[in-house]
């Protein structure tokens, strides 16, 4: 594994709320074109370590996107240099439409023209999004929200997306539905982390993942191993 | 061609208005003309309220002290030499401001620039408030304001307040006022800073994870905000003629904030209206407020009485127009033409479109 394929690297991490430690010096890796899921039940630190990423909880430790790191760099800029995020719970505008919340993605982009095609290549892959291009998010079903949030962090045109619990609430046909839109985007080049707690379909479709529990890594390995660890099985896949 | 279309008709009622503001200033008598101009200035409050709330979700109670800005820039910019000699007769005025006497328009626009230049410097630590904080910190700002107005008596002549301050605003002055307002306004919140505003208010964290600097748009709308309050302020003085302290006490920022949410959080048409039914109606209600007689039942006048009235009516709003009289609907020429081939029943504003004015008319195109 040369360096340079380091897309993400995440060292030492610890974020306090207050008094109370969430996340406890967790160490993890993405590289370049990868799916890597961070699996664990509530409470145990996932959503904390993706917002700290994306520089919107203050952070100890060390974060280095290709090589740079994210300290103090405002949560704007971070999106600038190519992190999206979808973030949990969907975080749809209610009030804005379909086209409105897709077009707010393209804030930082300069490149009108390849924007233009951004947009055919989401609504190719949710032609749902498209039949509601004008009505506001506020409007759509629980699925359509999270085919938005995720068309959004496309149009973003990140290099590499954050997805915060994109199955959270959704019907297993949708979440089928997610997940191959996932690999697709990925086959496409972007490298994803992945937050899940729906751990059975996170591991199939990731390259690797890390399980955490209560703010710190206990296992770590490629998604089919961890699929059979039998402690995996037994703790998250009921058995 | 559409567009075209809208705006010859946005021009068309344009003229038409002008031509009513000349018939008014013309005919009518000077209450009247009064009232209208004060209505030009509360729509502009509660427009620029709207940017700041409606839009941005910030909960910024600091309007009162950005009028008081706007009003005192505005009275002691446009008072001649002699008359600031006659109001300062405790202690003299600041030297600088002794002898300055400036036309109408420069003022209003130093009177905006300054107000939305101590507003940007008071948002800067202020919004990393939200919600109530933010609401507190402001008000707070706000009390500030009017206590400096008391005490620096050099400068703005303390509790005694300024007077004989020229009656430059005229309906012209004040509805082009309020027109270039809504217009800036409108055309702030149609652009791509105005979605990102309007994405702050839904769902900051979301904002944010997309890439939206939440800070610059925040100091955005509260500068272009605390700009127009203070023309408003400005042109607020040199219709009365006369203020004091008392003028800007936080009461006149609820009032701000009950005209806006009565028209709508999110719709200028709704705060042009009502800011206008508000200011008509509560003149329309002064007899309330003497002794009234009923049979042998007699009601002794109690001032303030109209509050009460007005109070039961937002009440009334809050009950059955959850969102205000306008929710976040606009007027536009399209809905109207539309609304005239009665293809668009549903809308239930119609009633109330019909009493506004061309004012509002500018509120789409």
């Amino acid at each position: 594994m040369s360096q340079s394929d380091l897309v993400l690297e995440v060292k030492d991490l610890t974020i306090f709320y207050g008094n109370i430690k969430a996340v406890k010096g967790i160490s993890f890796t993405v590289r370049e074109g990868e799916i890597v899921t961070l699996i664990g039940a509530n409470g145990a630190g996932k959503s904390s370590t993706l917002r700290a990423i994306s520089g919107i909880v203050p952070w100890g430790g060390e974060i280095n996107y290709r090589g740079k790191s994210l300290r103090g760099i405002p949560a704007d800029r971070i999106v600038a240099m190519g992190v999206a995020q979808v973030p949990e719970g969907r975080g749809i505008f209610g009030n804005l439409t379909v086209l409105e919340n897709l077009k707010l993605a393209t804030w930082q982009r300069k490149d009108k023209a390849e924007v233009s095609k951004d947009f055919e290549r989401v609504f190719t892959i949710f032609p749902r999004l498209k039949e509601r291009i004008s009505q506001p998010g506020g409007t759509l079903s629980g699925g359509e929200q999270q085919m938005l949030a995720v068309g959004r962090a496309l149009m973003s045109r990140g290099s590499m997306v954050l997805l915060d619990e994109p199955s959270m609430g959704l019907a297993p046909v949708l979440v089928q539905e997610i997940f191959r839109v996932i690999t697709e985007v990925n086959a496409g080049g972007t490298t994803v982390l992945l937050v899940e707690q729906n751990a059975n379909m996170a591991l199939r479709h990731a390259h690797r993942g890390y399980v955490l529990e209560t703010g710190t890594i206990s296992m770590s390995g490629s998604g089919p191993d961890l699929l059979g660890e039998p402690r995996v099985k037994e703790a998250y896949l009921g058995g | 061609m559409k567009i075209k279309r809208n705006t010859l008709l946005t021009l068309a009622a344009l003229a038409v208005f002008y031509g009513l503001l000349a018939l008014a200033e013309n005919t009518l008598n000077t209450y009247w003309v009064r009232i209208l101009n004060l209505c030009a200035v509360y729509t502009i409050f509660a427009v620029t309220f709207n940017l700041i709330f409606g839009y941005t979700g910030q909960f910024s109670l600091g309007h009162a002290g950005f009028a008081a800005i706007g009003a005192y820039v505005g009275a002691l910019l446009t008072l001649s030499p002699a008359q600031k000699q006659a109001n300062f007769f405790l202690q003299p005025i600041l030297p600088f401001l002794a002898n300055v006497e400036m036309p109408f328009l420069p003022t209003l626009i130093i009177a905006g620039l300054l107000a939305a230049l101590i507003g940007s410097l008071v948002a800067w630590p202020a919004l990393r408030l939200r919600g109530d904080y933010l609401a507190i910190a402001t008000l707070g700002f706000s009390e500030i304001i009017r206590i400096f107005l008391v005490n620096w008596q050099p400068l703005t002549n303390g509790a005694m307040g300024l007077k004989g301050i020229p009656e430059y605003t005229n309906l012209y002055w004040s509805w082009g006022a309020a027109i270039v307002t809504i217009f800036i306004v409108k055309r702030l919140i149609d652009s791509s800073y105005g979605r990102a505003m309007k994405a702050i208010r839904d769902d900051e964290v979301a904002a944010e994870a997309l890439g939206v600097n939440l800070f610059k748009h925040k100091i955005m709308a509260f500068a272009v905000s605390a700009f127009f309050i203070g023309v408003a302020g400005a042109l607020f003085s040199n219709l009365i003629s006369t203020i004091d302290p008392k003028v800007f006490l936080f009461t006149l920022t609820y009032q701000i904030v009950g005209i806006t949410v009565m028209g709508g959080m999110g719709s200028l048409t709704g705060s042009a209206v009502a800011a206008s039914l508000y200011t008509i109606f509560l003149e329309l209600l002064r007899p309330i407020e003497s002794q009234i007689t009923i049979g042998s039942l007699m009601i002794p006048g109690r001032p303030g009485m109209r509050m009460v009235i007005f109070s039961l009516l937002l009440l009334f709003v809050i009950l059955f127009y959850r969102k205000g009289l306008f929710g976040q609907k606009e007027f536009s020429w399209d809905w109207l033409i539309g609304f005239l081939r009665g293809k668009n029943r549903k809308m239930k504003t119609s009633q109330t479109l019909g009493s506004t004015g061309a004012a509002d008319k500018e509120n789409k195109s």
